[in-house]
């Protein structure tokens, strides 16, 4: 069997009286790529904050490697080999891409001292990596004056740097085009074909089925359905299922809806 | 990970993939004026403020004793400005550092009076300021006080201790002119006052600072965007706790400097410096939004600041005339970092 890079054994989330997360159990293993599903509100991105470490579960255990972890932050999360492409991409726009790639984890010499060279270098071996290549902008051009797609290159130019183990990719085709996500879509290949795991959320099924071996689908904070690719025939099954469990008794139950809905955060 | 990595898509590209970036100028001319904007825009102003003077009295201005006294003072401010610009990047602000300066300064003078070597009253100033900016920091960031009243607050609450105290009574310190730390610190090389080389010394390690070391490199990142920091690991309130205690070390050298230049210390020590040094960063043109800023451009606004008062007496003015220049001043200079900084924001 694989190792597993990480799991989560029920955790729960509760922001005061509402609850994101009652208890959550999730697994990642070794080259795998696991896609996470799941309706608006049903608690995945609760669940990406408590992977990468921003927020902290009310209950229930992290494992890294299958040793319990305390003690859990985003920086602790990034020592595991944990890495997040955020929904939002997590940039400060008016920096340069060498300062927005060693965020958090600036490459230093003796007290602290910047690497200024050693960075650059850096930066430009990554964003050649992931083919993003140009002429018209430099590891000091400012993240402000670059497109969505190639804000994302940076995105994940900076969750590749360190070798991660596991990758989190949040929405990470939301507001791309065709060929900005069938980049993506390559680049999760490539990352698995190294060895490595990536965790991916989606709203779009389509593409989730595409590219995941496994898929979890979350539905009002509780893990509805952790199925492998073999399991399940096309994407359309998905969505059938994730259709039964929004609205049992299908489209009819979507009148009784509003009962549910007083549930989801 | 080993694959065609050039052309990942197999996709016809409608420019070849290049495996070196160029700058958008090769020129390093070109370069370094887009990187400096901000700091070369001040230095304009400067230049051409001082012309305008020079043209309006040619003679004060070139006698050696006006830049003398400008040099004199000047150093103090800078030991402020240089700090106040990490915490206007960090989205913050320091009012509290002229009760600071005063506060540290005091404790030099009580170190000093009691026949200890100066050395040691700058060593206890140091670790005065330090814990003060601590104490503010803390206060503004564990509390979750808004930086601008909070610090307000602490300025009076301070000097209000430093008064209660000492009644307003002040400390002649007229043993400190035959000290070496007065010779190191405060006295002249050639007629030119020591202070302007350690401040220039301050101001370059601080530039380096900002530039080039992890603790500028994350308070850009925090003023920036708070959360992004925070999601990649970095520890957001202790950036933000240390660019308050990086004000408390400045302020603290500053007010030692201005009492060793008068060898007295007055309660109101530093009460002077807070609207100038303030105009100072923002002349410089830090803006006020947070996440990027200009040591160097802090610096030469202070230069700016300081010789407004001196130019405009000197330039046949009377001395009614120069909070009007202070504003003008100010206001140009603001109007040109907005159209500066507009393109790469």
């Amino acid at each position: 069997m694989a190792e597993r890079i990480i799991e989560l054994r029920d955790i729960s989330k509760s922001y005061g009286q509402v609850y994101a997360l009652g208890g959550v159990n999730l697994s990642v293993d070794r080259g795998e790529v696991v896609g996470l599903i799941g309706d608006n509100g049903a608690g995945k991105s609760t669940l990406i904050k408590i992977l990468s470490g921003v927020v902290k579960p009310t209950s229930g255990e992290i494992l890294v490697r299958g040793k319990p972890v305390t003690g859990w932050s985003a920086a602790r999360s990034r020592d595991a080999g944990i890495e997040t492409v955020f929904q939002d991409r997590a940039l400060a726009v008016q920096q340069t891409i060498v300062r927005n790639i060693f965020m958090g984890r600036e490459l230093t010499s003796w007290l602290g001292w910047l690497k200024v060279n050693k960075e650059i270098e850096e930066a430009s071996r990554l964003m050649r990596e992931i083919g993003f290549t140009s002429k018209v902008f430099t590891p000091h051009s400012i993240v402000g004056q670059l497109s969505g797609g190639e804000r994302q290159g940076v995105a994940i130019a900076r969750a590749i740097y360190k070798q991660a183990e596991l990758i989190i990719l949040d929405e990470p085709t939301t507001a791309l085009s065709l060929t900005e996500t069938a980049k993506v879509f390559h680049f999760v290949r490539q990352v698995r074909a190294s060895g490595r795991s990536i965790l991916f959320i989606g709203h779009n099924i389509h593409h989730v089925f595409d590219i995941a071996d496994r898929f979890v689908v979350l539905d009002r904070g509780k893990v509805a359905l952790t199925a492998d690719r073999s399991e399940v025939k096309s994407a359309e099954d998905l969505i059938n299922f994730m259709e039964d469990v929004a609205h049992p008794g299908g489209l009819a139950g979507l009148h009784d809806a509003g009962e549910t809905e007083q549930r989801v955060r | 990970m080993e694959p065609d990595l050039q052309n990942p898509l197999g996709l016809s590209r409608s420019e070849p993939a290049r495996t070196e970036w160029k700058h958008p100028s090769d020129h390093w001319l070109r370069g370094f004026v887009l990187d400096n904007r901000a700091s070369l825009g001040t230095l304009g102003v400067f230049i051409v403020m001082m012309a305008v003077f020079m043209i309006a009295n040619p003679t004060v201005f070139t006698t050696w004793y006006l830049y003398s006294s400008v040099l004199t003072t000047l150093p103090v401010a800078l030991f402020v400005v240089v700090p106040l610009v990490f915490v206007v990047t960090c989205c913050e602000i320091d009012l509290s550092f002229p009760a600071t300066m005063g506060f540290a300064s005091w404790v030099f003078a009580l170190v000093v009076q009691a026949g200890y070597d100066p050395f040691l009253g700058i060593a206890a100033a140091i670790v005065t300021g330090t814990l003060l900016g601590f104490l503010v920091g803390s206060l503004v960031v564990y509390g979750g006080l808004s930086s601008l009243i909070a610090t307000l607050g602490m300025n009076f609450l301070l000097r209000g201790l430093i008064q209660i105290i000492n009644e307003g009574k002040s400390m002649a310190l007229t043993g400190l002119a035959d000290s070496w730390a007065y010779t190191i610190f405060s006295s002249q090389v050639f007629g030119i006052p020591v202070q302007i080389f350690w401040a220039i010394g301050f101001v370059v390690l601080s530039a380096m600072l900002y530039n080039r070391h992890r603790f500028g490199a994350q308070v850009r990142v925090v003023g920036d965007n708070p959360d992004s920091a925070q999601q990649m690991g970095i520890d957001v309130k202790r950036v933000r706790v240390k660019v308050f205690v990086f004000v408390g070390i400045g302020a603290a050298i500053a007010g030692t400097f201005s009492v060793m230049i008068n060898f007295t210390w007055w309660p109101t020590a530093g009460d002077g410096y807070l609207l100038p040094v303030l105009a100072s960063v923002f002349v410089g043109g830090t803006p006020t939004w947070g996440g990027i800023g200009t040591v160097v451009g802090g610096a030469i606004g202070a230069v700016t600041v300081s010789f407004i008062q001196t130019g405009v007496v000197a330039a046949g003015l009377s001395g009614f005339y120069v909070q009007f220049f202070n504003g003008l001043i100010i206001i140009l200079s603001l109007l040109g970092h907005k159209w500066n900084q507009a393109r790469y924001r």
